[in-house]
């Protein structure tokens, strides 16, 4: 019998990993192309795009005036006669000037034409807090994005994800909308040098455990993981669970983990009140409720605008320690 | 509009001073700003106003304290020569509780409703129509006040640019639109973005009358501000300025400057504003090398005092973190 193949390993970045994906996608497919303020000769806003103006040139790699609205608009507009854009806008909280043309037009087209539209189109964006940038640019609304049907909404948290979501997601049918998390562009680690595509509509247990189940996505997945490492040496075994898609929600995977270890808590940078925590927590309390031993918990951010100090700012976001917290609670230790 | 000649800047040696002085100001205290966040003192996105200090300070001294300025994420020059006190400013930049904004806006949220400074606004554009609006109900209250809204090139390609355009011309509105045209928006060239790059005939399409002023010289941006501010008290209407500026130094901190030269910083940094008055102000004898020397004095002294203030105040304390998030008295 041979050996599996010693499978070669690469380091690389978050920021890396997108970009491969992107220039992957570039390479594999002439209807791709990327449009965006400052995506060519700036490089992009978080340097995701740097390089690939000289590879691909502006037709492909398009520099776009502050019209949020209007390209996105475009993207839109393409996607349907065929191409396949990948629309970048700089944060979430840009994005809504251009909420319209994403509510109203991406994500219906398909129904009100009775099936005769299908918008093929990725958007990506950066989203959260956590660099001191104020109450303008560091908000996390993926949530509100994943209230609407006829959306899907990823949270690559790691650099598999990073770079096998993109690919995945181009070959969809349908909008979607991609949030990268601005701490975690200067994420290193290593991945398998052939990475590509991976699933998605699935989530992933990130760290197995006995006795809660930790459910995070995007930044807050290795503040949690962080936090289930402080509560093992509590004698806590906690299961950390990664959303990874927003919308559809796997709540398959997360009714599977409360059957087994009892507790949950819910990690979301977007504030409470209907949040994608809630959603979470209800579909829990709905369908799984006989199999929990405890109320669910949620740790999210403090409603407030996110203020500039960085005591305040670290305040007002989810950290391990409020996630250790809540944890013992639903525990009671 | 007139020519009237007490419209035109008067050049006496104290106004030469005054104008020196402004600028000075603004320019060596973004020089402190920049220092300070290398020694993360300020943190954040920190937008500085070098190259551009003609503009708000040719615009701003044509206002009355009656009147309402509202601007954009690199508006330390604004607020200082609106009057914000500069403990206040720079306070605000380390996001202490003395700040002008209490400390959490930072350097993109200036605020100073006792000065009629209305921000500091980091959306792109953001500022255009809540200017519209407060001229508006200065209409609506028949009071004889003006809304200056500053932006840049950039914002003229967001739709709220052209609807708030629009707006001011058809509600007949008491603003003045300066729009700050340093040929960038972050990365991105004017030329690369606008099939129309004279932009003050954008404006002209919304039929407001419109001026393109050279923004690196003080003395034409007052020039035109003056006879723009007097236009509107006229009740002739909004009325907008083109200041073709040029920011000497990067987008923000974070920006590497991939997308022009340094021969072209170059050449825009012959043209600076302070360079250039300066120049011309020593060789009238306006203004003489100890004059100058006084002021980079007085400018010193004030940057230092306004340290000091920062460092010595306050980190708020984490209990009141929610505060600020409902009002309790309207306006
Ligand atoms: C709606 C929106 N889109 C994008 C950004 C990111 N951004 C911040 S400043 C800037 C450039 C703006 O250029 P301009 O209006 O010319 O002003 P300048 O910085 O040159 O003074 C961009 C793209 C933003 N803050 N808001
Ligand atoms: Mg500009």
């Amino acid at each position: 019998m041979t050996r599996p193949p010693v499978e070669t390993r690469i380091r690389t970045s978050y920021r890396e990993a997108i970009r491969a994906a992107i220039f992957e996608a570039m390479l594999e497919d002439e209807r791709v192309f990327l449009m965006g303020e400052d995506v060519g000769r700036y490089g992009g806003c978080y340097a995701v795009s740097k390089g690939l103006l000289a590879e691909f040139g502006p037709e492909r790699i398009r520099d776009t005036p502050l019209s949020e609205s209007a390209f996105v608009g475009a993207g839109i507009g393409a996607a349907i006669v065929g191409m396949r854009p990948i629309v970048e806008i700089m944060t979430v909280n840009f994005s809504l000037l251009a909420l319209d043309q994403i509510v109203n037009n991406a994500a219906t087209l398909l129904h009100m034409s009775g099936g005769q539209i299908s918008v093929p189109l990725v958007i990506r964006m950066a989203t959260g807090a956590g660099r001191q940038v104020a109450a303008q640019h560091s908000h996390s609304l993926e949530g509100w994005y994943a209230h609407i049907p006829g959306l899907k909404v990823l949270a690559p948290a790691t650099l598999e994800d990073a770079r096998g979501m993109l690919g995945t997601a181009l070959r969809d049918p349908n909008p979607v909308l991609i949030f990268e998390h601005v701490l975690l562009y200067n994420m290193e680690g290593e991945i398998a040098a052939d990475a590509g595509a991976v699933e998605i509509g699935k989530a992933a247990i990130r760290r197995p455990g006995r006795d809660v189940t930790l459910i995070a996505y995007g930044g807050t997945l290795h503040k949690t993981l962080l936090a289930a490492e402080i509560l093992a040496k509590e004698g806590i075994d906690a299961e950390v669970v990664d959303l990874r898609t927003l919308r559809p929600l796997d709540t398959a995977t997360l009714l599977e983990s409360i059957g087994r270890t009892h507790h949950a808590v819910v990690v979301d940078e977007g504030w409470r009140s209907g949040s994608l925590s809630a959603e979470v927590a209800a579909r829990l309390a709905e369908e799984g409720f006989w199999s929990l031993d405890a109320p669910i918990g949620r740790v999210c951010s403090v409603e407030v605008p996110i203020p500039y100090p960085r005591h305040l700012e670290e305040a007002a976001l989810p950290q391990p320690a409020r996630i250790v917290a809540a944890a013992q609670a639903v525990m009671r230790r | 509009m007139t020519g009237s000649a007490d419209l035109k800047p008067h050049l006496a040696r104290s106004h030469v001073m005054d104008l020196m002085r402004q600028m000075l100001r603004i320019r060596r205290f973004e020089e402190k700003c920049i220092e300070l966040y290398a020694t993360e003192r300020i943190r954040g996105f920190l937008h500085v106003y070098i190259g551009e200090e003609a503009v708000a300070v040719g615009a701003l001294p044509t206002l009355t304290p009656d009147d309402a300025v509202v601007a954009t994420y690199r508006e330390h020059g604004q607020a200082l020569i609106r009057g914000v006190p500069m403990n206040a400013i720079m306070a605000e930049m380390y996001g202490k509780q003395e700040g002008c904004s209490g400390g959490r806006g930072g350097s993109m949220h200036i605020f100073d409703v006792a000065h009629r400074f209305y921000g500091g606004n980091a959306i792109v554009g953001g500022g255009l129509p809540l200017a519209v609006g407060m001229a508006l109900a200065d209409k609506m209250c028949n009071r004889r006040r003006v809304t200056a809204c500053f932006f840049g090139d950039g914002a003229v390609a967001e739709g709220e640019f052209h609807e708030s355009l629009n707006l001011a011309a058809v509600w007949k509105l008491p603003i003045l639109f300066v729009c700050e045209n340093n040929l960038y928006a972050m990365g991105t060239a004017l030329e690369l973005t606008e099939s129309e790059t004279d932009l003050h005939l954008k404006a002209q399409s919304y039929r407001i009358s419109s001026v393109a002023v050279d923004g690196m010289d003080v003395v034409a941006v007052e020039a035109a501000a003056r006879r723009a501010t007097a236009a509107i008290r006229a009740g002739e209407g909004p009325q907008f300025l083109e200041c073709r500026t040029y920011r000497f130094r990067a987008h923000s901190a974070f920006d590497p400057e991939l997308y022009r030269s340094k021969t072209e910083v170059e050449e825009w940094k012959k043209r600076g504003p302070i360079e250039r008055f300066g120049a011309w102000a020593e060789a009238n004898a306006i203004l003489h090398p100890t004059d100058f020397a006084a002021l980079e004095q007085e400018v010193a002294a004030e940057i230092e005092a306004a340290v000091a203030f920062a460092e010595s105040g306050n980190w708020e304390p984490v209990e009141t973190l929610t505060r600020g998030v409902y009002a309790e008295v309207a306006p």
